[in-house]
């Protein structure tokens, strides 16, 4: 079925669009197969708005008379309202809204269509590739090698084609160590500190099931990690009750008889659905207009959405404790590793390495941890916080990522040099985009769809000198310290810029940032 | 000095809120004005004080066995956790602070010992820096509606109102003199603030003793008064802050609230602030939460809800609010009151005021609101603090809830503002220190009597000379004309870190906005002011004539009209310089600063 035949209304005139902070505005409004388009007949040109329809998380329809009122609500927490005259126009264009704003196959996204002029498919596709930054850090070379075990996606699937791991253990044993961890997810190299040469190794859970099976090259593996020094840590984002009970489903953790020399520590996190429920309870009681502080309070609360931000910092603290203090190697991992293991490795890695507080370096880690590592982000982020579909695999944790990246940025306000209208954009693209960088759940998918020849690279168009700008922080000042966040819950806040981010509060804040600027200019010119 | 039983103790240990991180040790000294805890190790001397005003209660815990611990709760919501090793110390320090922390007569208030290098010349123009009367002139006022009246100029119509009211032209003294007979405490309805743009009025008082049936012609008349002053609008708005059940309460009482059917073309309205015990306690329960070890996010955030306290906020600023909207939009004047006219009415007219008027959001403005809606206007701080050992009952956060009001609206605009976050928090510990006499008593005759002008120093001038600290380097003067419309939505109410949690340096952000761009701006304000300070230092030298008489002779600036404070008027008088009783802390940076400060000023 092509995509134009869910279009049975293609264009309805003197249509009423209602946003916030804006005044009403009567217009032509037009579906087409990725975007909703509303011009002001007027003034065509100054004038419309471009939705693309995947954005679109959920409609409501209502019914005046013998028009039609359309509710949009956005991935990115905007709301609009669209009052269409003529009944049967109105449900074409919501049915054709319905059908094309939830499109599963990949190639018929529209990352594979858009063709703006100033950008080339010829250009180099993503920021970097496990061979580049193994080369780039000089400190692996002696102990770590890449290795291209998984070259054909055979050993794990959501592993990229390249992995980092000890020089001393063979691609043999990376095979068996992959049969022994969930979705092959073999123990890998996620960072390096450049201080002590300690590192976070990141895997999924290991299966030893109910009968406490081992797997001698997994543990091999991760006694060559530690080479010698006497102790690394396991940082198991499950409870121990939980990871007890994962046995008995054929998962299950390292006991500590098999792993001499590895501390096993428990913090528990919450995850999928949890996760998700509170998303959507957070911006529930971020649009209640009722005046009730206790019922905000209380809404925020029972939202959970700051529990698992302080989790998330309080764990990747842990995390910097061992490495950073104490100078040991850590491994973390949860059930699948594809989720909360990739947030606290990440996380770790702000507050641990000022590489990754530039603009390039995040990207860079996000490319490294998120994208190339496998975190399925089709699945995770097909509905935001308003969709009434069932929940299947959603998840918000690269949403949770950014908002603790943003709790850091909070209280180290110097110390990254992007701004927070980085984390807002991410925040957009993650869920809804012109580019192919959040296509598919892993690099074997993007492989296969062609994602690299035929779509355009976010983090290249992102880095482009001028559009750079808008993301960076004029107060940035590198620091080489870990910057350790206080998980305080005093200390952590809601993130008003992103989830009041249609407010009039915003537009308050937009003032103050651009003060900011003028300030820092003002003084770059006297000096 | 004779409550002093051990001046000083060793081997006390200051323990931590965080069990995980070290204790330290070190010598407990108690001077006539203050507790010094000194911790010295090898290489490093690490001093806290802690003024006597400051401490709220002094609590002796249960002994343990690494010794014997005391607690000690400031006004500051400072917490300090002392374990000493012999009961006996503790006892003594106890007994001590017991009585320093809660003088019984005024003239043992810090304020009255505190004398810094200023001539009598200098204290008189402290003194006379911020001036009710000239806010009257920079309103417009007198105009032809309204008068400024030495009515009350012996405190015989109200004794806890200002010796000079802003009232209604047409409203004759047997009009004036009868309402007041008719409301509480004598407290008639008198103007707060006149709008220029709408001639619209904020006035106050206290409730009419109406109880179920009495009225009262000249209250009556008065009402009509005020509205007729308002040609833009046929009614007036009153405003009575309190929940309505607590107004019907005391209508068996014989006050209550306005009917009405008795009064023309008034629209009433409740606006349901809590009394002041009510916020006593919910200020409790919130510091218990501040001082919960570690706490998970849902125990804060339960316990936040659970104290009330961003519910008693948003009270009051959505009060502030209504005010500001009836004068900005609907150009209608607003008579405001609660039960006596001095806690919620001084908060919900002084919000108004700086939702109006841009002048009340300079660091100047700010202070001559202070004085006008709660220092003249009879707010008992004396009370309100528990400056002296008195009736625990009366003490209550009214003051603070204005502030943090203040601090919620900087935080919606950081645009607006003159004054940043430390201002605040330093007027909220000036308040409780009685270091200056302005905030001492509770109304202007009180402080007559105490002859407070005579034998003590003004707060203001000293804030001024440090402003520099105070700026809020976003300050956009382009915003200033705005009405501010705050949403007051609950979820744009913060809970206030830096207030509650002042002490717990962890728990803020590490890095500092705030001074980085102080820093940026202050080199330029520094590169700027060179040259002037190397011709400052030749005139003082002698080697240029003076120009312009700066140097030897203050200058008045304070004009009616003026903006924003451009120059502090008591200069090279080292205000903060050394005092009777050793203040070491206050004196030497001070003195720095007014070295800085003089060179700044030709």
């Amino acid at each position: 079925m092509e995509l134009s035949e869910h279009i049975k209304t293609a264009n309805v005139e003197d249509v009423t669009l209602r946003r916030p902070f804006h005044p009403a505005l009567r217009g032509t409004l037009c579906v087409t197969s990725h975007h909703l388009l509303f011009s002001n007949r007027k003034d065509e040109a100054s004038w419309q708005l471009l939705i693309l329809l995947k954005n679109i998380d959920a409609i409501e329809k209502r019914a005046v008379g013998s028009s039609g009122t359309i509710t949009i609500k956005c991935k990115d927490l905007l709301v609009l309202q669209l009052e269409i005259p003529g009944m049967e126009e109105c449900l074409n264009i919501a049915s054709s809204i319905e059908a094309l704003s939830s499109l599963e196959s990949v190639t018929e996204m529209y990352p594979f269509f858009y063709r703006p002029s100033h950008l080339t498919l010829l250009g180099p596709w993503g920021l970097s590739t496990t061979e580049q930054y193994y080369k780039q850090t000089e400190r692996l070379w002696d102990r770590w090698r890449v290795s291209k075990v998984n070259s054909d996606y055979s050993v794990c699937p959501s592993y990229p084609s390249a992995v980092i791991v000890p020089r001393e253990v063979d691609d043999d044993k990376l095979i068996r160590s992959a049969r022994f961890r969930q979705g092959g997810r073999f123990p890998v190299l996620s960072y390096c500190h450049h201080s002590n040469g300690m590192v976070i190794m990141r895997s999924s859970q290991p299966l030893t099931g109910a009968n406490k099976k081992r797997c001698k090259e997994d543990e091999l593996l991760l006694q060559a990690v530690i080479d010698g020094s006497e102790l690394g840590y396991i940082i198991d984002l499950r409870s121990a009750q939980q990871a007890q009970q994962a046995r008995m489903t054929g998962g299950g953790f390292e006991s500590k008889s098999c792993y001499r020399h590895w501390k096993r520590i428990h913090r528990h996190h919450e995850r999928g659905k949890v996760v998700q429920e509170s998303l959507i309870k957070l911006v529930e009681a971020c649009s209640d207009l009722s005046h009730s502080v206790d019922r905000w309070l209380s809404k925020l609360e029972n939202s959970k959405w700051l529990s698992h931000v302080h989790s998330a910092l309080s764990t990747a603290g842990l995390v910097v404790e061992c490495v950073e203090r104490d100078g040991h190697s850590v491994l973390v991992h949860g059930s699948e590793g594809t989720d909360n293991t990739l947030l606290v490795s990440s996380l770790a890695q702000i507050i641990l390495d000022p590489a990754s507080r530039t603009v390039t370096g995040f990207l860079c880690l996000l490319e490294r941890e998120w994208i190339q590592a496998g975190h399925p982000f089709q699945q995770r982020c097909a509905h935001s916080a308003y969709s009434h579909a069932r929940l299947k695999q959603e998840c918000p944790s690269f949403l949770l990522l950014l908002d603790c990246v943003w709790q850091v940025w909070r209280q180290f306000p110097l110390a990254l040099e992007f701004s927070e209208a980085l984390l807002l954009r991410l925040a957009q693209e993650v869920y809804a985009s012109n580019y192919g960088t959040f296509l598919c759940n892993n690099e074997q998918e993007r492989c296969a769809a062609g994602v690299k020849e035929n779509t355009h690279c976010l983090f290249q168009s992102m880095l482009k000198p001028d559009i750079e700008e808008q993301y960076l922080n004029p107060l940035y000042e590198p620091t080489d310290l870990a910057i350790w966040p206080s998980v305080h819950p005093q200390s952590l806040q809601l993130w008003t810029g992103m989830f009041l981010r249609w407010t009039e509060y915003a537009q308050n804040m937009e003032e103050a940032r651009e003060e900011v600027w003028s300030i820092v200019k003002e003084h770059r010119e006297r000096v | 000095m004779e409550h002093i039983i051990t001046p000083k103790v060793e081997h006390v240990k200051l323990l931590n809120k965080y069990p995980e991180k070290k204790s330290a040790l070190g010598t407990l000294y108690l001077t006539a004005t203050h507790l010094i805890y000194v911790e010295q190790t090898n290489n490093s001397r690490a001093e806290t004080w802690v003024l006597h005003h400051h401490i709220m209660s002094v609590e002796k815990l249960p002994l343990t066995a690494p010794g014997c611990p005391l607690l000690i709760r400031c006004k500051t919501f400072q917490l300090l956790h002392l374990l000493f090793q012999k009961e006996r110390d503790c006892q003594d320090v106890y007994q001590s602070l017991l009585h320093l922390s809660q003088p019984v007569k005024e003239d043992e208030l810090y304020a009255f010992l505190y004398t810094p290098h200023q001539n009598q010349e200098d204290r008189r123009q402290g003194w006379e820096f911020i001036s009710v009367a000239n806010d009257f002139s920079r309103m417009g006022l007198s105009n032809e509606y309204w008068e400024i009246s030495p009515l009350n100029k012996n405190y015989e119509i109200c004794s806890t109102y200002p010796s000079i009211l802003g009232l209604p032209k047409n409203a004759s003294v047997a009009v004036v003199t009868g309402s007041a007979k008719f409301r509480s405490r004598g407290r008639l309805p008198v103007l707060s603030y006149y709008h220029k743009d709408t001639k619209a009025a904020i006035c106050r008082c206290s409730q009419p003793l109406s109880g179920l049936t009495s009225r009262c012609v000249e209250d009556e008349q008065m009402l009509q008064a005020i509205s007729q002053a308002n040609p833009n609008c046929p009614f007036i708005y009153v405003v009575d802050t309190r929940p309505k059940l607590n107004a019907m309460a005391n209508r068996a009482a014989g006050k209550g609230y306005e009917n009405e059917d008795n009064y023309s073309n008034i629209r009433f309205q409740f606006q349901g602030i809590e009394n002041i015990h009510v916020m006593r306690n919910s200020l409790q329960k919130l510091l218990e939460v501040c001082s919960m070890k570690s706490p998970s996010m849902s125990d804060y955030l339960t316990g936040l809800e659970n104290s009330g306290w961003m519910r008693h906020i948003k009270s009051v600023m959505d009060a502030g609010v209504f005010l500001a909207k009836a004068v900005s939009e609907e150009r209608a004047s607003v008579l405001v009151h609660c039960s006596d006219g001095w806690d919620r009415t001084a908060q919900v007219c002084s919000l108004a005021c700086i939702l109006l008027d841009p002048y009340y959001r300079t660091i100047k403005g700010l202070m001559v609101l202070i004085e006008k809606e709660w220092i003249s206007f009879g707010h008992k701080f004396s009370h309100r603090c528990g400056h002296l050992d008195s009736d625990p009952k009366e003490v209550s956060p009214v003051f603070t809830q204005f502030l943090e009001c203040v601090w919620q609206l900087s935080e919606q605009f950081p645009c607006v503002f003159e004054f940043n976050e430390r201002y605040l928090i330093e007027i909220h510990n000036q308040v409780y220190a009685c270091q200056y006499g302005n905030f001492i008593g509770n109304c202007q005759k009180e402080r007559l009597d105490m002859r407070l002008h005579e034998k003590t120093f003004s707060l203001w001038p000293h804030l001024l000379k440090n402003q520099h600290l105070y700026r809020n380097p976003l300050y956009r003067r382009s915003l200033e004309s705005t009405v501010l419309r705050p949403s007051t939505l609950p979820l744009h109410f913060k809970f206030w870190c830096g207030m509650y949690n002042h002490y717990d340096g962890g728990m803020h952000p590490k890095q500092s906005v705030l001074d980085q761009l102080l820093s940026l701006t202050q080199k330029q304000v520094e590169g700027e002011r060179t040259m002037t300070e190397l011709q400052r230092l030749a005139v003082a030298d002698g080697v240029l004539p003076d120009p312009s008489g700066l140097i030897s002779t203050p200058t008045k600036q304070d004009s009616p009209c003026e903006k924003t404070p451009t120059a502090p008027v008591v200069q090279s008088n080292g205000s903060c310089a050394p005092l009777i009783n050793g203040d070491a802390e206050e004196a030497v940076p001070g003195a720095e600063k007014c070295n800085e400060e003089e060179g700044a000023e030709s």
